[in-house]
């Protein structure tokens, strides 16, 4: 009775309980744990699929997904790892049916040695957000990510996107903690040696483009 | 100590994740090594400029529709279980 009436009067914030009723079945306990990672999801899968439809499919799936497995999230970790874990499946599989030779896996491309020895070695002047207009520089941004394999990518995005832990990103990819750490040194190298093309310092007498 | 070496603890670096004696071995490479400290100031505005400019934004009708596509598909499979 109390705890009806604590819900009645400050509505459910706490993560767990949310987990609880909708384990019980509460569809409305479940829609607020939607509102809550949507954008998180929807973002991850953008970035690893490269696709919105592929991505729209993922967030739908992965929420399903969950639901429909409610009962074997035990707690142990929090909701969120134990859903993206879940996305972030989804988004790999759309994107080996999406490939011809349907080989993507995060174990993917890492000995790639690319951007390892830094050769842009020119600073940013000035700042590429004054430098390009939102809609630019966002392509550029897309454009530039869209080029890391999809593993390094993957990892960056939990990690330097999302601001997951490296042992949060560990757990969800199942990969080691070096493992992560080593595509996610990787994945910033190669990102800042592309950026680098368009954010470097212009000499005197250059164009600016 | 050489660039390669700075390098492989870059990320580390970055996150503060290193003990005190290494970061002080870190400063004094970066005190003379111009390139390293390039380096390390454009990986940094590397990460910010992807954590400020979130490039995959998910539209509110797009939100809605999703969201309420899923709740339905939700009620759905628990009558079919039932």
């Amino acid at each position: 009775m109390a705890t009806i009436q604590k819900r009645a009067e400050e509505g459910i914030t706490d993560e767990l309980a949310l987990v609880q009723a909708a384990k019980r079945g509460d569809l409305e306990a479940f829609s607020q744990l939607v509102n809550r990672y949507d954008r998180n999801v929807f973002r991850i899968a953008q970035h690893i699929t490269h696709n919105e439809e592929d991505a729209q499919d993922v967030v739908q799936d992965a929420f399903l997904k969950a639901y429909q497995n409610l009962e074997q999230f035990q707690g142990n970790s929090k909701f969120y790892t134990w859903l993206v874990r879940i996305a972030v499946n989804e988004a790999l599989m759309k994107l080996r049916k999406r490939r011809t030779d349907r080989t993507v896996s995060l174990d993917e491309d890492v000995e790639t040695e690319d951007g390892a020895m830094p050769r842009e070695v020119a600073d940013w002047s000035p700042n590429p957000e004054q430098l390009y207009g939102q809609s630019e520089l966002g392509d550029i941004l897309k454009k530039t990510v869209q080029g890391l394999p999809p593993g390094f990518r993957t990892v960056f995005v939990l990690r330097d996107v999302e601001g997951l832990s490296t042992e949060e990103t560990a757990e969800m990819l199942g990969l080691s903690v070096p493992a992560v750490k080593s595509r996610l040194l990787r994945a910033r190298l190669q990102l800042r040696e592309r950026l680098a093309r368009y954010f470097k310092s212009r000499k005197d007498g250059d164009s600016q483009r | 100590m050489k660039c390669t070496e700075f390098l492989q603890e870059l990320s580390d670096y970055l996150d503060g994740k290193i003990t005190e004696n290494l970061k002080a071995e870190l400063d004094e490479h970066l005190h003379w090594c111009h390139e390293c400290h390039v380096v390390l100031n454009t990986t940094k505005k590397t990460i910010e400029i992807y954590r400020d400019n979130h490039i995959y934004e998910l539209p509110d009708p797009l939100r809605t529709r999703l969201h309420d596509a899923i709740i339905s598909k939700c009620r759905a499979s628990k009558s079919k279980h039932k």
